[in-house]
């Protein structure tokens, strides 16, 4: 077997009493798309925290294509080919929708010139904020800042790309374009990690599910089956994949 | 569809307004060099001073309004800066013309390791520590006794003669040097924010999360900054010193004269904006010209302005005209052109 790109074995982060993560082990190869389900609170978007660097594990070691990242820095991270969308929209509120995805290009891709600048008009124009390329990104709906979330995330050209829950609030048109956009990504290459609620946008993109409850992965396999196990329909009570 | 509109669309910076602006500019810097030739003593005096304030501003500006570090120690730097100017000149004999920018050039070196030293405080606890800084600086120079310890020393005439023959042409040297520093310091701060580099400013301005969440390395950005800024207010200081003739702990590490008025004049100016600095000296010296028979009931009368300002305003007097004219003399933001809006 291939090295896998990213690799998490024995990942665990607590917060006094709180588990956000324990004992937790996956990995994603080359190309794949890896969906992520679970409760709120269960710890999803943590292990994210955990992946990218901005919290840092108490136990465990986290690998890129082989390499040890375990203590390196977010802004190392990012350019090492790791970029990820917040749940909480973070936008540059000062700067406009070209000059957020500008940043990502320049600082996060390491591009530079004209080439920083077609990688931002055409992200933007697959992510369908182009028209509104100049406006200040605080000025923006919720809808607005997941895809600026999303765009910026592909302006830094990741090698793995973190999603976290972009499709919640898309309506019916919005959310086909959506998983389109993803599936282009993924046929550029681009291994993908999606934490999302979702589950039929889910469906559509991932090979391979896992699920996380209490910090821990309780499940992990094809997604449908998945779906239908006997854990994730007591976890899901009431909600059904209608997919 | 949308694919093939991006292939006729550029992106732009300098806008018309930009372009007639910058145009108004050099012919401002154009008469003020001439100053000398139309102005009065007192004037020139006045004009350098405020040259020198515009650099300071612009300089804690970048540090505080784009970098984060809300520093109340900049004082240190201006007072390192004047006291390394006197000393090279007077004790080790150099130039004074090359004692300037080696004085500047020693200040970016001792804010490196106080850069190690204080990043290592957040929040109010970092502007707190600055303070401190400065304090330490002002007790260690008032040690200094070939300087003059406590009560401070004078520059003696014959390095004062050296800069040039003749009273007017000393004035008017201090006068060019103080309006050079401060169109290098502006176009040094509007080069290094347009770059790349302040790309990633701006955006640790906005949001450290998401900045360093996509490649920026924040530490090391603000380290420059601080270094970068805390070399040219040496600078700065050492012309200050230059033009008063006279250095003393108190005047060099005044809190007050160095970094509360600064502070002023970069909020009521509009802070994290190069335009804001600028616009806040002009006003800062029309109130104190204007305002300075009032005695004491002056600094009210600036405080009362400041609290105005901060709740009215909150992103300054600039902030204001940006608002309502959407007026950007220095083009730092990138438009896409050719929408179809």
């Amino acid at each position: 077997m291939t090295t896998p790109i990213l690799e998490l074995s024995g990942l665990g982060k607590s917060f006094g009493a709180v588990t956000a993560a324990q004992d937790q082990s996956w990995s994603l190869g080359a190309g794949e798309a890896l969906g992520v389900i679970g409760p709120n609170g269960a710890g999803k978007t943590s292990m994210f925290n955990l992946v990218t660097g901005t919290l840092a594990p108490d136990a465990g070691r986290i690998r890129l294509e082989g390499q040890d990242i375990t203590g390196w820095p977010a802004a190392k991270r990012c350019r090492a080919g790791l970029a990820r969308s917040f749940q909480v929209p973070q936008p540059f509120s000062g700067m406009t929708i070209y000059e957020n995805a500008y940043v990502a290009a320049t600082q996060g891709a390491g591009l530079s010139g004209a080439e920083a600048e077609e990688t931002c008009l055409d992200v933007l124009a697959r992510t369908g904020l182009l028209k509104k390329a100049n406006v200040l990104a605080g000025g923006l709906t919720l809808l607005e800042r997941k895809r600026l979330e999303l765009s910026r995330a592909m302006c830094a050209r990741p090698k793995v790309l973190l999603l976290d829950e972009i499709a919640g609030g898309l309506t019916e048109n919005e959310c086909k374009s959506l998983i389109g956009t993803i599936q282009d990504l993924r046929a550029t290459g681009i291994s993908i990690v999606w934490i999302e609620h979702v589950v039929h946008a889910l469906l559509a993109v991932v090979d391979r599910l896992i699920v996380i409850d209490f910090g821990r992965k309780i499940a992990e396999g094809e997604p449908r089956a998945i779906m239908a196990s006997k854990e994730v329909r007591e976890i899901y009570l009431g909600i059904e994949a209608d997919a | 569809m949308e694919t093939k509109m991006t292939k006729s669309l550029s992106v732009a910076r300098a806008t018309r307004m930009s372009g007639i602006a910058m145009g108004l500019l050099a012919v401002i810097v154009i008469v003020m060099a001439l100053a000398p030739y139309w102005a009065g003593r007192a004037e020139l005096r006045l004009f350098g001073e405020i040259f020198l304030y515009m650099a300071l501003a612009s300089l804690w500006n970048l540090l505080a309004g784009y970098a984060g570090l809300v520093s109340v120690g900049q004082q240190a730097y201006v007072g390192f800066g004047g006291y390394m100017f006197f000393a090279l000149a007077i004790l080790w004999g150099v130039h004074p013309l090359a004692a300037i920018p080696l004085a500047g050039l020693l200040g970016a070196l001792i804010a490196a390791p106080v850069a190690v030293l204080i990043f290592r405080l957040r929040g109010a606890y970092f502007a707190i520590g600055t303070w401190v800084m400065a304090e330490v600086f002002r007790l260690s120079f008032a040690q200094f006794s070939a300087l003059g310890g406590g009560s401070g020393t004078s520059l003696p005439v014959d390095i004062v003669k050296s800069l040039a023959d003749g009273r007017a042409a000393r004035e008017a040297a201090a006068y060019w040097l103080a309006l050079g520093v401060v169109v290098a310091v502006v176009g040094l701060v509007y080069a290094y924010l347009r770059s790349s580099r302040g790309v990633a400013l701006t955006a640790i301005r906005d949001n450290e999360l998401a900045a360093k969440s996509l490649g920026i390395d924040i530490w090391r950005a603000k380290f420059t900054v601080y270094v970068v800024t805390g070399g040219l207010t040496a600078l700065v200081g050492a012309l200050i010193f230059l033009q008063k003739l006279r250095i003393s702990p108190d005047a060099a590490f005044s809190v007050n004269d160095w970094t509360a008025f600064v502070i002023f004049i970069v909020v009521i100016g509009g802070i994290g904006t190069l335009e804001g600095p600028i616009l806040g000296t002009l006003v800062y010296f029309a109130l104190r010209e204007t305002l300075a028979d009032l005695g004491s009931a002056y600094l009210i009368a600036l405080g009362v302005l400041a609290i105005l300002i901060m709740l009215k305003a909150p992103k300054g007097l600039w902030g204001l005209v940006r608002a309502r004219s959407g007026a950007e003399l220095f083009p730092l933001s990138r438009r896409v052109r050719g929408l179809d809006d």
